[in-house]
């Protein structure tokens, strides 16, 4: 099947893969092997600059490709065979497809001279990638491999950031040719924005400065973009109030006293009556999602919107905007706060303090409170306690649930990157894998897992990945025995008709926790959940399950139903 | 509204699948697409028609505009513009009168017969899609066997062009 080459500097495909990453930089590759990459991983055994780190399934090591690239600031690479190792990768590109995050997929194709024919383990991964990647590329000459890989690097992080998809035909690893791996790349179909466009910088600060009740909304534009700390700068020298997406957490340091919180379904209800009550809103790296606005109708109705977004068909999507500024998060705030500084007015104090008075008067409802006398575990004091026994510092993943909306509510984001969990796509099963991703990106930093009996369940096979390579996790297993999150809907909207929403015969966590070789822990009492996330932490070496039996009948308030406006929440 | 908009994008296996898959997936609306190499072979050039609120039709552009084959667009209709439809028609003439009176209405319509057989006229007529609906409707008394329309071309007057 191989093809000689003349030259002696002629080198295979498989080696060209392995040349092509080392000079991206790339430290580690999630994978699976199978037939169509066999030469690749040949290759990558015969070279020690880039790591492989065996997953256990294939969707497990896009998550963990994502959970590198969401918690560092390189993108994650992953590599699975043809057919079912590229459709088990599916559910992870679509994940980060929808988060934006930055990843190269490398998947096995037939040789090229079958593909077309129902080849063994063909199928037809461009096609069934194409509606959830940024871009993706079928390699059908060893001579385009190390342009085409430079290529998907260069797509998957600049601009709105996305998964790439790399198929690989068999036969293209086996072939050689000579090796040069591209300086820079240039496309003439692809011109992402970079730094932003001033034009309208002056319109949005004579905006943002004539607010009464302004309000700034940020999302995981902040976190991608690099932008948190001149976020930071731009809210301190307004003195406004500020809230993040569920993606944007982080993106602002939550401790500090402008900050109101999430907002959005389960958002607080200051931030979201805050939103309602706004007329000026500054929107940052956020896309107006349906979780956010709730009804659109019902959404903003008095704002004046300014929206900065490197991907324009962000803008004006889901709901008009008054000033559209297109470009990244970090050069943009630095012109604003460089126009703020040159302009003659100034917030307008009276109205601001008249604006704090009411918002401070929202926050005294209290709308986190929950029963702290409970003779139940409730899963909100598992997160505080995670969260002050960790000061704030850990990085801290989630699967899909009410668990999650539990650690996004009470796990005190200070810093950017540290919060890692799926917004767009909302996957049960991430939760693992993206630790793994975060563990070998921050091989020293505390990793905790929140997860639910349920969500754990979807990639569980990861946890020998985890005791193969040592992985310190700490998994907090919030388990109330149900979909918690479908029995809250079926609670509230269908009278308490909980259709398989029961988990039933679940495994003995603690059990199962050892048998893959790790320590496992169950606690049933509140008086031992201290006790219990300090003994964990204080095990550095070992992944320790914490399966937490939580109160069963616990909701995830405050809520704005669907359909609903902002100013509708459900409150405890 | 309807809208007339011209790509450009690379000429590579899957652009147009790109193109069509965002459509279909998006909900868009699509009257016609054609889509054929330029004199730069290196090149494609797509004329879409659709229709929707400027909202929508705005999405359409800059969700075409991000697709990474996409090199360029021109909404059509934004300038004065020229469109372009072919047809092809073939006619069962039987008759000698029906040969005849179709003969006469081709001519009318500035149309060609392009082969002809004892039973049948194929017929080639280029015009605006309302011409061309004005002469299917003409020839309708007729027996019309096949109608092949390529879907629309356009192309903007004057100075503004859509080009690298
Ligand atoms: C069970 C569940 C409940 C949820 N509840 C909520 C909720 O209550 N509240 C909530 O907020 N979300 C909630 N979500 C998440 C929600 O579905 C969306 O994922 C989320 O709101 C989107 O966040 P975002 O607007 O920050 O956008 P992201 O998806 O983070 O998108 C980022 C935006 O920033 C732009 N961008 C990227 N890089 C840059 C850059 N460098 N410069 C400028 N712009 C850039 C992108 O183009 C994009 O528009 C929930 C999800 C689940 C699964
Ligand atoms: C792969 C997948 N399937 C189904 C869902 C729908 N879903 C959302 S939350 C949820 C229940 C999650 O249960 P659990 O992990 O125990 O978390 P809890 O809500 O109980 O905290 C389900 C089934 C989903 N988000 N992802
Ligand atoms: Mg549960």
């Amino acid at each position: 099947m191989s093809e000689t080459a003349n030259s002696s500097t002629a080198i295979t495909g498989a080696e060209i893969f392995c040349r092509s990453l080392q000079a991206e930089g790339v430290d580690v590759v999630f994978g699976y092997p199978g037939g169509a990459v066999l030469h690749i991983y040949d290759a990558l055994y015969r070279q020690d600059k880039v790591s492989h780190v065996l997953v256990r399934h294939e969707q497990g090591a896009v998550h963990a490709a994502e959970g590198y690239a969401k918690s560092s600031d390189k993108p994650g690479v992953a590599l699975v065979t043809s057919g079912p190792g590229a459709t088990n990768a599916i559910t992870g590109i679509a994940d980060a497809y929808m988060d934006s995050v930055p990843l190269v997929v490398f998947t096995g194709q037939v040789p090229t001279s079958l593909i077309g024919n129902d080849a063994f383990q063909e199928v037809d991964t461009v096609g069934i990638t194409r509606p959830c990647v940024k871009h993706n590329f079928l390699v059908k000459d060893v001579k385009d491999l190390a342009t085409t890989i430079k290529k998907a690097f260069y797509v998957a992080t600049t601009g709105r950031p996305g998964p790439v998809v790399v198929d690989i035909p068999k036969d293209v690893t086996a072939a050689s040719c000579e090796f040069e791996y591209p300086e820079s790349i240039h496309m003439r179909s692809y011109n992402p924005t970079f730094g932003g466009y001033t034009g309208q910088i002056d319109k949005a600060v004579d905006l943002i400065l004539s607010a009464k009740q302004p309000m700034i909304y940020t999302g995981g534009g902040v976190i991608l973009g690099k932008g948190s700390e001149a976020l930071t700068e731009f809210t301190r020298k307004l003195g406004y109030p500020i809230t993040n997406t569920l993606m944007g957490l982080g993106g602002y340091p939550s401790s500090d006293k402008q900050f109101l919180g999430m907002l959005g379904m389960h958002g607080t209800y200051e931030a979201n009556m805050a939103m309602h009550h706004a007329d000026v809103l500054i929107a940052i790296g956020a896309r107006f999602d349906d979780r956010v606005t709730g009804n659109i109708e019902k959404f903003c109705p008095h704002a004046k919107i300014v929206h900065v977004d490197v991907d324009p068909s962000s803008i004006s999507k889901n709901v008009k905007v008054d000033v559209p500024i297109v470009g990244e998060v970090e050069p943009v705030l630095r012109a604003l706060i460089k126009a703020l500084d040159a302009a003659n007015a100034k917030p307008d104090p009276a109205a601001l303090d008249a604006w704090w008075k009411q918002i401070r008067e929202w926050q005294s409802q209290d709308c986190l409170k929950y029963d702290r006398e409970s003779e139940l575990i409730k899963p909100q004091y598992v997160v505080q306690k995670f969260w002050e026994l960790t000061k704030g510092e850990a990085f801290v993943t989630s699967d899909v649930g009410q668990h999650q909306m539990w650690a996004a509510q009470f796990y005190g984001f200070d810093k950017p990157n540290r919060w890692i969990n799926s917004g767009g796509l909302g996957t049960m099963g991430v939760g693992l894998p993206f630790a793994m991703g975060v563990q070998f990106a921050h091989p020293d930093a505390t990793v905790g897992c929140i997860t639910g009996e349920a969500s754990i369940q979807m990639c569980i096979q990861e946890l020998s990945t985890c005791y193969q390579y040592q992985l310190p996790i700490k998994i907090l297993n919030l388990n109330n025995r149900y979909l918690g999150m479908v029995r809250q809907w079926q609670e509230f909207f269908y009278q308490g008709r909980y259709a398989m929403s029961y988990m039933d015969a679940l495994p003995d966590f603690v059990k199962l926790a050892e048998a893959y070789g790790h320590v496992g822990m169950r606690i049933d009492k509140p008086g031992d959940v201290e006790g219990a996330i300090k003994e964990a932490l204080a095990q550095k070496e070992r992944l320790v399950f914490l399966d937490f039996i939580t109160d069963q009948s616990e909701n995830v308030y405050p809520m704005i139903p669907a359909g609903a406006g902002q100013n509708e929440m459900i409150l405890v | 509204m309807r809208h007339i908009i011209s790509v450009l994008l690379e000429n590579e296996s899957g652009a147009l699948s790109r193109v069509a898959g965002l459509f279909s997936a998006r909900g868009y609306n699509i009257e016609s697409l054609t889509v054929a190499p330029t004199d730069d072979p290196s090149l494609s050039r797509m004329t879409i028609v659709t229709s929707g609120s400027d909202e929508i039709v705005e999405q359409i552009t800059k969700q075409l505009n991000k697709l990474v084959d996409v090199i360029k667009l021109l909404d059509m209709t934004a300038h004065p513009h020229i469109e372009r439809e072919m047809a092809l028609i073939k006619v069962r003439v039987g008759e000698a009168a029906d040969r005849e009176e179709v003969k006469r209405l081709t001519d009318i319509f500035r149309g060609r017969i392009i082969d002809v057989t004892q039973q049948t006229y194929v017929i080639e007529i280029t015009g605006e899609g309302s011409k061309l609906d004005a002469f299917l409707e003409a020839v309708s008394p007729f027996p019309v066997q096949e109608v092949v329309r390529s879907g629309v071309m356009g192309i903007a007057r004057g100075d503004v062009a859509l080009q690298l």
